[in-house]
């Protein structure tokens, strides 16, 4: 009887150990004393060696490879792969807006999914959009900043690219938990993240001027995507009022 | 009788004389909403003058260099951009990285411009942020989704000049900041090496 009870026991202390884990890697920093440039990378030494593999993978495979199929394959094809796999994401950003408690934005999701899907040839087209109605772009990441956990360190991830704590969970339960993959009928097991990995592809090509200078002509690779994300990332979640923080005239321009 | 008159009128047109030459300058003394937009609508303009006159690539940087010069708080950006290394830097130091940093400024963001080409930034709206301006424009490229470019404006010099430029959120110059500082660490803080860098960089 006693030790029946303690194996529950035992896992549920696992358990709160874990998201007690999890929690503090979110809530450091403070989310309210962030400035939009300020960085939390305790895990630096070991982002630095993924970022290095993800650099390799790019040079000897990823870059070529992009630029080869945007050159082949046509703008319009590339924008249709793009709408493809907006139109996949739809359900996800449906269930999470919900969950952030943004009824609009879900109703917007929801009406981008079935009008895409259906009049928009199984999303490959983008009716939507032509009649005015705004994208959606969100994730359990932006779910998880809504409900107050704080953004956690930064994290590069390997294949994926910059990120952090709390939008690497997202990540992860957006993956698992992709109302698509409960479908009744799939014509093709896992279409979401193949569809993604192209679309990305496309993106590398199509951008790769941006991309190339970022990771190619810049003094430290790591340090400016590190930047760029998490201002970016910021910026989107509507996390930092960035114009406010520089004054022009608290800075010595003497001599300039 | 007379004289009263005379003296009224005189003083009258004297003191409407003064109020005329007074008026303008107290206008032109403060930053509007309207001159900051005025402001960017004219660096805008400027830019996409330079990327319709279908130059060869390294005439257009020299184009791009001229309006950042003219349109920009230069000394500001690279005050700023050299950070707390800027402190020990000599007058001579300071001059050639300001001077550099501006060249590789018009080589860097310039080749992003071909992107341009056929796009359009349009002024969405301008507030006010403590002592200077923040105009918000959006970016309409072709083949993407429009995306936003925001603008600093201020009168630190005494004229209107931007002194900061945001895209989706991403401040350009603590961006720069970050590489030079990186530029720097690369030459163990040789700030002669790191301007010798820069020249080449972008």
């Amino acid at each position: 009887m006693k030790r029946i009870a303690l194996i529950p026991e035992r896992i549920l202390s696992a358990f709160a150990v874990l998201s007690v884990g999890l929690l503090s890697a979110c809530a450091a920093p403070t989310p309210g004393a962030q400035t939009s440039g300020a960085v939390f990378d305790p895990y630096e030494e070991t982002n630095r060696k993924v970022h290095a593999f993800n650099v390799a993978l790019d040079k000897a495979f990823v870059r070529s490879a992009s630029k080869g199929y945007t050159t082949i394959v046509p703008d319009p094809m590339l924008d249709s792969v793009s709408s493809f796999a907006d139109n996949l994401s739809m359900p996800t950003a449906f269930v999470n807006s919900l969950l952030q408690g943004n009824l609009k934005q879900a109703g917007t999701a929801g009406l981008r999914f079935v009008l895409n899907s259906t009049i928009g040839f199984a999303g490959l087209a983008d009716p939507s959009t032509d009649f005015g109605i705004p994208p959606v772009d969100t994730d359990f990441g932006e779910t998880l900043a809504v409900w107050g956990f704080g953004e956690g360190a930064f994290v590069m991830l390997p294949v994926y690219g910059p990120s952090t704590t709390r939008d690497t969970i997202g990540i992860v339960t957006d993956l698992f938990t992709n109302p698509l993959t409960f479908a009744p009928q799939r014509p093709v097991k896992n279409l979401g993240i193949y569809t993604w990995a192209l679309d990305q592809l496309g993106k590398r090509g199509r951008y790769s001027d941006v991309v190339d200078s970022i990771l190619y002509d810049s003094a430290d690779s790591y340090a400016q995507l590190r930047t760029i994300y998490l201002q970016n990332r910021r910026f989107e979640l509507g996390q930092s009022d960035a114009a406010a923080e520089i004054d022009p005239y608290a800075l010595d321009t003497e001599g300039f | 009788m007379n004289d009263l008159t005379r003296r009224t009128v005189m003083t009258g047109l004297a003191a409407a004389a003064v109020s005329l030459t007074a008026m303008p300058r107290a206008a032109v003394a403060a930053l509007t909403e309207a001159r900051a937009r005025q402001l960017i609508d004219q660096v805008v303009n400027d830019i996409n003058r330079v990327i319709a006159s279908g130059k060869s690539e390294t005439a257009m940087y020299a184009d791009f260099e001229h309006i950042f010069a003219k349109y920009a708080d230069t000394a500001y950006i690279a005050a700023y951009a050299l950070g707390p290394d800027g402190r020990r830097a000599t007058p001579a130091q300071k001059k050639a990285f300001s001077k550099a940093f501006q060249s590789y400024l018009a080589r860097k963001y310039g080749k992003r411009f071909r992107e341009f080409i056929g796009g359009r930034l349009e002024v969405r709206a301008v507030r006010k942020v403590k002592k200077w301006y923040e105009v918000k424009t959006t970016a309409f490229l072709r083949g993407q989704a429009p995306f936003e470019v925001t603008f600093l404006v201020s009168e630190r010099t005494g004229k209107d000049k931007f002194f900061n430029m945001f895209v989706e959120g991403v401040n350009m110059l603590l961006t720069e900041r970050t590489e030079i500082g990186a530029m720097l660490d690369a030459r163990r803080g040789n700030i002669d090496a790191m301007i010798e860098d820069l020249r080449r960089a972008g």
